[in-house]
């Protein structure tokens, strides 16, 4: 397994929030990528957001399994979209809350389909509070030049930050 | 607010743009699908509580006390 994590990028959402987070022209030189991400959806009322990942502008090809648990429940759930998670914090959460995830994205220049695996926390001061561990699947053999992280509801807010990691042995 | 934050990991260059027509087209498919799936869990959610509501006013004409039903579901 590749042991060297190289940081390639970060992004950090200004005063007026953005839409999506982008990590574009991607080098080809790493076996997988990781994506860490803390984030706050503006999304309004509900206590959180979903997070879509999107690789190289394309929407269609995804599928996903996902195990969710919120302190009082687990469920599982299939979807035939770019999920990656359900936990992404919004103006429902303790004010100045921010979610935590993580995105592993091995053989990312494969002429396979690319699979994904997305690990998500809530943060937030409630007894209900949301986790989730998604297994995804994109059906495309082109090699990950670009990556798209958005909410699926609204926006992000200011201070939601992503990286991006190059992972490989050396 | 439709902007993307871009990062070219080439260059290192941060570039903030406006969403093409397409991006905005996509982000309102999604907000439908999203609408649409919180209304289908809200009713199911909503049957579901109706129909354990039924299941225990059944099982209570029946006899049964309130620590036999709440048994039933552990």
């Amino acid at each position: 397994m590749p042991n060297t994590f190289t940081k390639i990028a970060a992004v950090t959402v200004g005063a007026g929030g953005a839409a999506t987070m982008d990590f574009t022209s991607i080098p080809a030189t790493f076996t997988d990528l990781c994506v860490k991400l803390s984030g706050r959806s503006a999304r309004a009322t509900q206590q959180a957001d979903n997070l879509f990942i999107t690789f190289n502008s394309t929407t269609t090809g995804y599928t996903t399994r996902v195990l969710n648990g919120n302190g009082s429940s687990a469920t599982s759930a299939n979807y035939a979209s770019r999920y990656a998670s359900n936990a992404v914090d919004a103006a429902g959460s303790t004010a100045s809350t921010f979610s935590s995830h993580e995105i592993y994205i091995p053989n990312y220049t494969s002429a396979n389909y690319k699979s994904f695996s997305a690990d998500s926390v809530s943060e937030t001061n409630a007894t209900a509070a949301q986790s989730d561990l998604v297994a995804g699947l994109w059906s495309n053999t082109a090699a990950i030049t670009s990556i798209s992280l958005l909410p699926e509801v609204s926006t992000w807010v200011q201070y939601s930050t992503a990286t991006l990691y190059g992972i490989r042995n050396s | 607010m439709t902007t993307a934050i871009e990062v070219n990991c080439a260059t290192g260059e941060v570039t903030e743009r406006q969403l093409t027509t397409e991006e905005l087209a996509q982000r309102e498919v999604d907000a439908q699908a999203a609408a649409a799936a919180e209304h289908e869990a809200e009713v199911k959610a909503a049957a579901d509580a109706e129909a354990k509501a039924s299941a225990q006013s059944k099982l209570s004409a029946l006899g049964l006390t309130a620590d036999e039903i709440a048994a039933l579901s552990k």
